[in-house]
């Protein structure tokens, strides 16, 4: 059998999603945004939004997310991005309107802007990576910081005395009228992965058809944040995160499979 | 043609003058003086007629930002807001500058600092003329001095910041904004369709075609050389905006010994002034730049040779006088009069700085 057999169309399990460009991610090997970044393309091409899609993406690592999915795209100021997605979700209602945040984008300074665009209702999804850190700038305390996680701004340990307490905004999220879809998920196993994929694919389904406002917390590794190895990151997440940030859908009046 | 007059107060005519322009959609949070604007436009429901968007947002820096994603995606937006409230939105002006989206913002202005006064004032000047926000950049501004000019400045707005991809303002204040005048409405046009936007501007977001790259809004490049080169590409169209798109009005400037520099309400009010200063036999022209960012500074060295003196009348500190001292570049004494927090100054006021400050020196 040569190679060319093997590669055959046949043979095909599995291949990168077309809008998934070759440009070389800046991602740290271990991180889960390029495992997110390919479910959203990958739920793109299933829904043939290709050309009907606009995503948004944030300041924070997610910064240059328009580097490699091969859609339109706005890079929004820090925490706008839910202002910016209303805006062109209203204009163009045929459109995937979606936005890509991390913590610190969503949770601390674009506060405001993420509960009022949920509790409005629009029409978007919006795509919440939390690794309790802010990675791009080398590793701050976060608003999803845990009580005691070491992080350059917090070297001894958040303390709720000093620093608060870690803010659960998915939960105040499943609380609004706005969301017709709330729920949490992570990208570290086989089958996370899966789970993940289907609640990002009903968010963006449930802003088609007008649901309302959907937001898909992605629990997440930042092991160069963290300082640990890409698997240690993984198991830190599965012992310590999901104990804070407990998986599964936490609103759904959807209806949607 | 239409030329049917009705009454309105300026902030009413930027309501309905949007509407009729064509615009797409409107993002703004309430704060007096020009809360009328969002309460007009919601009395008047568009969104079932043109099909124009209303959203109230949760803030100032949202509104600006819904401008950024409404007009990034090619369609004609805009806020309105006062000067606190122009304040927060610096953020998004700058990145809408940096990324070249089109949109317009209205300011009618209020007395700060801060929290300031409700009273009207020209005290934004400096933060709409020299940027506002974090950069090299700058934002086209329009100054009207009449209800009429509100109006007629909503569509010109759209169109000098759809031409050159640029935020552009309309620095009003709370005189104009809450005065009631006699205007003509422009014409209702109708929306661009999509096959016209997608003409018009093949760089919006809203969605990828096969037959083109990816359309990617963003202020952000972190190889400087990159970098430089965006900057320098600003600095080329912002020549060109200087060069072309300079606008003034002269009244009795030929004949004058002396020149009143004024914009907006205090232009109006200067106009007053000239004609008392004239009924006591002195020679006073009005000089009104109408774009205060490209500044008239050409124009108006040209108008000032061989003047006695140039007084420039403001609702403020001393802003625009800056500018004309620029321009002026010595050749001709340049005074200052301003009010502050507030105080709207009286055209007798202006023709006693004249005479304090010019004719008698």
């Amino acid at each position: 059998m040569t190679e060319n057999d093997i590669i055959s169309p046949e043979n095909l399990v599995y291949k990168k999603p077309e809008l998934m460009n070759d440009t070389p991610m800046h991602y740290c090997p271990g991180c889960s945004h390029g495992v997110v970044h390919k479910l959203i393309a990958e739920i793109i091409e299933e829904m043939g939004m290709e050309e009907k899609t606009v995503g948004v993406s944030p300041v924070g690592c997610a910064v240059f997310a328009y580097r490699y999915l091969d859609i339109d795209w706005q890079e929004a100021a820090h925490g706008r991005a839910p202002a910016l997605a209303t805006a062109i979700k209203r204009l163009w209602p045929d459109r995937l309107v979606f936005t890509y945040q991390g913590d610190g984008d969503l949770a601390c300074i674009g506060t405001a802007e993420t509960i009022h665009a949920l509790n409005r209702g629009e029409h978007i999804a919006i795509i919440f990576i939390n690794n309790a850190i802010y990675g791009m700038t080398g590793g701050q305390m976060a608003p999803t910081t845990l009580i005691g996680q070491k992080t350059s701004t917090c070297p001894y340990g958040r303390d709720p005395e000093l620093h608060g307490y870690p803010l659960n905004i998915t939960e105040i999220a499943s609380t609004l009228r706005g969301t017709c879809y709330v729920s949490r998920q992570s990208v570290d196993t086989v089958g996370s992965i899966l789970k993940a994929k289907k609640a990002i694919r009903k968010a963006f389904e449930a802003s088609m058809k007008g649901l309302g406002s959907s937001l898909v917390e992605i629990v997440s590794t930042c092991n160069s944040g963290w300082k640990l190895s890409p698997a240690e990151a993984n198991e830190w997440m599965r012992e310590k995160m999901f104990k804070e940030y407990v998986k599964g859908d936490l609103k759904d009046t959807t209806n949607l499979k | 043609m239409n030329n049917e007059v009705t009454l309105l107060k300026g902030n009413e005519a930027i309501a309905y003058a949007a509407i009729r322009c064509g615009a797409d959609a409107f993002f703004g949070y309430p704060i007096t003086p020009q809360s009328e604007i969002i309460e007009t436009l919601s009395l008047l429901k568009p969104w079932e007629t043109t099909g124009m968007v209303v959203v109230q947002a949760e803030s100032e820096v949202a509104s600006i930002n819904m401008v950024y994603g409404g007009a990034g995606a090619g369609k004609r937006v805009f806020t309105t807001s006062s000067s606190p409230g122009v304040a927060l939105m610096q953020e998004g002006i700058s990145f809408m500058a940096g990324s070249e989206i089109p949109g317009v913002i209205v300011n009618v202005q209020r007395g700060g600092p801060g929290l300031g006064t409700i009273q009207p004032s020209q005290s934004d000047y400096f933060q709409a003329t020299r940027g506002g926000g974090n950069g090299d950049y700058n934002v086209i501004v329009l100054a009207p001095n009449s209800v009429q000019e509100m109006a007629d400045f909503m569509d010109l707005a759209f169109t000098l910041a759809f031409r050159y991809r640029n935020p552009a303002m309309i620095l009003s204040d709370g005189v104009i904004g809450q005065m009631m005048e006699k205007v003509v409405l422009p014409e209702q046009k109708p929306r661009r369709t999509e096959e016209q936007i997608r003409k018009e501007c093949p760089w919006a977001t809203i969605g990828r075609t096969k037959d083109r790259q990816p359309n990617i809004l963003t202020s952000l490049e972190l190889k400087p050389e990159i970098m430089e080169a965006r900057n320098i590409h600003l600095q080329e169209k912002y020549a060109i905006i200087r060069e072309k798109e300079v606008r003034y009005e002269t009244i009795n400037c030929e004949d004058s010994d002396y020149l009143i520099v004024a914009f907006g309400s205090a232009a109006r009010i200067s106009e007053k002034s000239m004609e008392i200063a004239r009924g006591k036999g002195e020679k006073v022209g009005l000089f009104r730049p109408i774009t205060l960012w490209p500044f008239p500074e050409r124009q108006l060295a040209e108008i000032a040779k061989g003047k006695k003196g140039i007084l420039v009348a403001e609702i403020n500190a001393g802003q625009m006088v800056e500018d004309v001292r620029l321009a002026i570049n010595g050749a001709v004494p340049v005074e200052h009069f301003g009010r502050l927090g507030g105080i709207v100054p009286d055209p007798q006021e202006i023709v006693e700085a004249l005479e304090t400050k010019m004719m008698r020196k």
